[in-house]
């Protein structure tokens, strides 16, 4: 077993209710258990099916069983698949040593009409989220999407972002059986969506 | 993940709580198990029914809970080692019938478990209840499981406990134990042979002679017993702790990561309760011994804490006597989900440390930029759901009439009614059936001077849960109301599972079909069937079975399938944008009646233009909103095959 950054390490991936973040997180955590590490992955979220944030906390250590919540300010890492939603994280779990990777692609909330409430700079927001965060990595997850064909896919770009990154304990050859698994009849085109989250990380290398 | 019944003694699998329950009563040879779906319980089912054609055992998805209680009450006393799984309302609804069968015994039968999954904080639930108060009131013993392996190992067991003690026992979880995944390693499957058979010779005399509560008081003390030596009980920590906490359920892995942060596991002992009602007295009572303050931590109600205390009071002098905190001291919150936070505060101010989460400079900073940059994000309808249409349709028929009427609401995802996504029709609702059995009610008050036309409102799968009898009330009692049943043809908000509309059942085998507008044919009343897309005519319709008064209630069915179980199948219909040149933008006298008042997740308004757009990653191509822009500004085109996930 890999030595993980830290133990038990907390991993937060975050997005709007069927932004597909709960794939990424069932991905990352069958690779994980299948490489003999104790994972718990807990999930918040609304009740309507649409709108809402949906926080998934993933817990991931050699041998201690964590809660499946994570403590305030208790992030290491923060996956958020849409930029307010990393601050919101932020806000809750951020601490000094957290590291972010944030698809800066937004997603309005119902009531951001431009009468009341207005949609935040994005700009400004990621300046903010790399101030409070030790490390920022941003991926273009939902772009790289739309051209490889559907912007779902940004999920699994994700995944292939993570595993790029180096901050868990995975390789390419970690998930292939797992996307083999969740995705029987489309394994290719997220074969490709992982690699191109592989590819995306080499820019902060 | 591989499947739930792979025969691998020893292989660890990630396994949702409610996925580690289902394999646990794979290993005790379950061989009927019924339920009805509900969140936070609805997986259970579904993982057996999955598998249940080879491993022999017969999966039901009931018309409610009540019914999915007796089937296997049935085949519990025919022999057949059963289940049935429920949310918290569901107990709530099978009460009746479950109070009667423990006071009469499973007659020797086989193995019986009610599983109650409750939901702290109510995220998905119009209710916060505890009902481990069930167990007490009814009698029963209950166990909590405090992990995911535990859920699953104690499933296994209570099929044991269920036939030693000829007794229902109930296994309570909560949300983030039935909800989350955790490292379950597998035991050996069973190979129980399921032979049915109901004995006529009654072993227990139930009529007369004795009071059968006596019975259950007698097995209750048997449970205690075993209880005492049950391994589901466990203490961590140091012999004579400074303070010794007393959890079970999700609060445990709370409380041992409170210990772990606070760094107090040499002063802090933990010990972990499994069996929660009735309560092993004598080993609680030897490690109250061993310290001179207990702390409870527990979700809703003080269960425990209450148990312990009159336990001690009990004990008198003699006993010992810590000083307790918990809720009661006010320590930890009486109601909702509790978090870690709420373990490692309280700890932290018993022992007299200070606790900080995080760097208060750093805290400081991130809360200004939060209250700057993060907004709300209200929950509404997907895009593309035809409970929207229907809304807008009601919405504009309630304006039309001019009466002051409103609707009532059901659960799931028609509970969007109170909000912006449902356009505020909704005023009043509650549990299953409650949206016609309020209508019901209203629809009498006209001798007291009530104007107000009402618009009962069910989802399908809660139209024959339980808005038939509610229906059938009102035709016999001339009760004046519209009932409209949002048919999207699924139990959606719970996962799509089938419903008696539906033909089809849990084990995926054909049923027979009971369509929502024969059995309100049968009851002789108007019933008009509305495709809500139909945005104009549904209104029409609605406006004028509305005013269809005076003979008893009207059904209007909306029918149109849930957009997510479509868009299961098929790619989106449209590819849907806003010509920029016919968007009128803030000129127009619409007042952004897209993105204000119609509120689909998938339009959004460019700040820059001063007009409305489309959001294709949002959009799922429904086309909806086309009949909404009074500019017809918003305009569709056929779509391109999707790739990727489907």
């Amino acid at each position: 077993m890999k030595k993980l950054m830290k133990d038990p390490l907390s991993l937060i991936v975050i997005g709007v209710a069927g932004q597909g973040n709960v794939v990424t997180s069932f991905l990352i955590c069958d690779a994980l258990v299948n490489e003999g590490y104790q994972v718990i992955f807990g999930q918040s979220y609304p009740a309507q099916q649409r709108g809402g944030p949906v926080i998934n906390y993933i817990r991931i250590s050699e041998d201690i069983q964590a809660s499946p919540i994570i403590p305030e300010g208790r992030a290491d890492v923060i996956v958020a698949m849409e930029p307010v939603e990393a601050m919101r994280m932020l806000n809750q779990y951020g601490n000094p040593d957290v590291i972010t990777m944030v698809n800066p692609r937004p997603i309005q909330a119902i009531d951001t009409t431009g009468l009341g409430i207005k949609y935040p700079s994005v700009d400004k927001l990621m300046e903010d989220i790399t101030a409070l965060s030790a490390k920022t990595w941003v991926v273009l997850a939902t772009e790289e999407a739309r051209k490889l064909g559907n912007p779902i896919m940004a999920n699994v770009i994700l995944v292939g972002a993570l595993v790029g990154s180096g901050v868990l304990p995975l390789d390419r050859k970690a998930m292939e059986p797992v996307l083999q698994e969740r995705f029987p009849h489309a394994l290719d085109i997220n074969l490709k969506a992982l690699d191109k989250g592989i590819e995306l990380m080499k820019q902060y290398e | 993940m591989p499947d739930i019944d792979i025969d691998a003694p020893g292989k660890t699998l990630m396994l949702m709580g409610n996925e580690a329950i289902a394999r646990g009563a794979l290993e005790a040879g379950v061989g009927f198990i019924a339920s009805y779906p509900g969140t936070p319980a609805s997986e259970i089912l579904p993982t057996l029914a999955g598998v249940a054609k080879r491993r022999n055992l017969y999966a039901e998805w009931s018309v409610n809970e009540m019914v999915a209680f007796m089937n296997a009450a049935a085949a519990a006393t025919a022999g057949i080692r059963s289940m049935a799984s429920m949310k918290q309302n569901g107990t709530n609804v099978a009460l009746d019938f479950i109070a009667t069968l423990v006071s009469n015994g499973l007659r020797g039968g086989a193995g019986l478990i009610l599983v109650n999954a409750d939901d702290p904080g109510r995220r998905n639930s119009p209710n916060e209840q505890d009902t481990r108060s069930v167990a007490k009131m009814l009698d029963i013993p209950m166990l909590e499981p405090g992990g995911f392996q535990e859920a699953k190992d104690m499933t296994r067991w209570l099929f044991e406990l269920s036939e030693e003690l000829d007794s229902l026992v109930m296994l309570r979880t909560v949300a983030k134990i039935s909800h989350t995944r955790g490292n379950v390693t597998l035991g050996e499957l069973s190979t129980r042979e399921q032979k049915a058979r109901f004995d006529l010779v009654p072993r227990i005399a139930s009529w007369g002679q004795i009071n059968p509560h006596a019975r259950l008081h007698e097995k209750l003390n048997r449970a205690k017993e075993m209880f005492e030596t049950s391994p589901f009980n466990r203490y961590i920590g140091p012999d004579v702790p400074d303070l010794m906490v007393i959890s079970c359920g999700a609060s445990f892995l709370y409380t041992m990561e409170a210990v772990r942060i606070l760094g107090l596991k040499d002063q802090v002992g933990v010990l972990k309760l499994g069996t929660i009602w009735p309560l092993p007295e004598k080993l609680v009572e030897k490690y109250l011994q061993k310290t001179q303050q207990v702390l409870f931590i527990e979700e809703v109600h003080p269960f425990v804490e209450q148990s312990v205390m009159e336990l001690i009071a009990g004990l008198g002098p003699s006993g010992p006597r810590p000083v307790f905190y918990g809720k009661r001291s006010g320590h930890i919150p009486s109601y909702g989900e509790l978090t870690p936070d709420d373990a490692i505060r309280a700890i932290a101010k018993i022992v007299g440390i200070a606790y900080r989460s995080r760097d208060p400079e750093y805290a400081a900073k991130v809360q200004a930029a939060s209250r700057e940059e993060v907004i709300l994000r209200p929950g509404t309808l997907c895009p593309g759901c035809p409970h929207r249409a229907s809304y807008w349709a009601i919405h504009r028929a309630l304006e039309l009439d001019g009466r002051e009427g409103f609707a009532t609401a059901d659960n799931g995802c028609m509970s969007a009614g109170y909000g912006p996504g449902g356009y505020f029709v909704a005023k009043i609702g509650g549990a299953m059936g409650g949206g016609a059995g309020l209508a019901d009610g209203f629809g009498k008050l006209k001798r007291f001077g009530f104007t107000q036309p009402v618009i009962g409102g069910l989802g399908d799968s809660t139209f024959y849960h339980a808005g038939i009898p509610a229906l059938l009330n009102a035709v016999w009692n001339q009760s004046d109301f519209t009932l409209v049943v949002y048919d999207n043809s699924a139990t959606a908000m719970t996962g799509f599972q089938p419903h008696p509309g539906i033909g089809m059942t849990a084990m995926g085998e054909p049923g027979k079909a009971v369509p929502i507008e024969d059995i309100c044919r049968a009851f002789g009343i108007r019933v008009e069937i509305c495709e809500p897309f139909e945005l104009e005519k549904t209104t029409a319709t609605m406006l004028d079975v509305m005013r269809d008064e005076g003979h008893g209630p009207r059904v209007v069915i909306m029918r149109h399938e849930c957009e997510l179980q479509r868009a299961r199948r098929e790619s989106r219909p449209f590819e849907v944008s806003v010509d920029p040149d016919k968007c009128l933008g803030e000129s127009c006298g619409c007042d952004r009646l897209c993105v204000r008042i119609f509120r689909c997740p998938g339009l959004k308004w460019n700040e820059q233009t001063g007009k409305s757009e489309i959001d294709e990653v949002i959009c799922c191509g429904c086309g909806l909103c086309v009949d909404i822009c009074p500019q017809g500004a918003i305009e569709t085109k056929g779509a391109e095959e999707e790739v990727g996930s489907r």
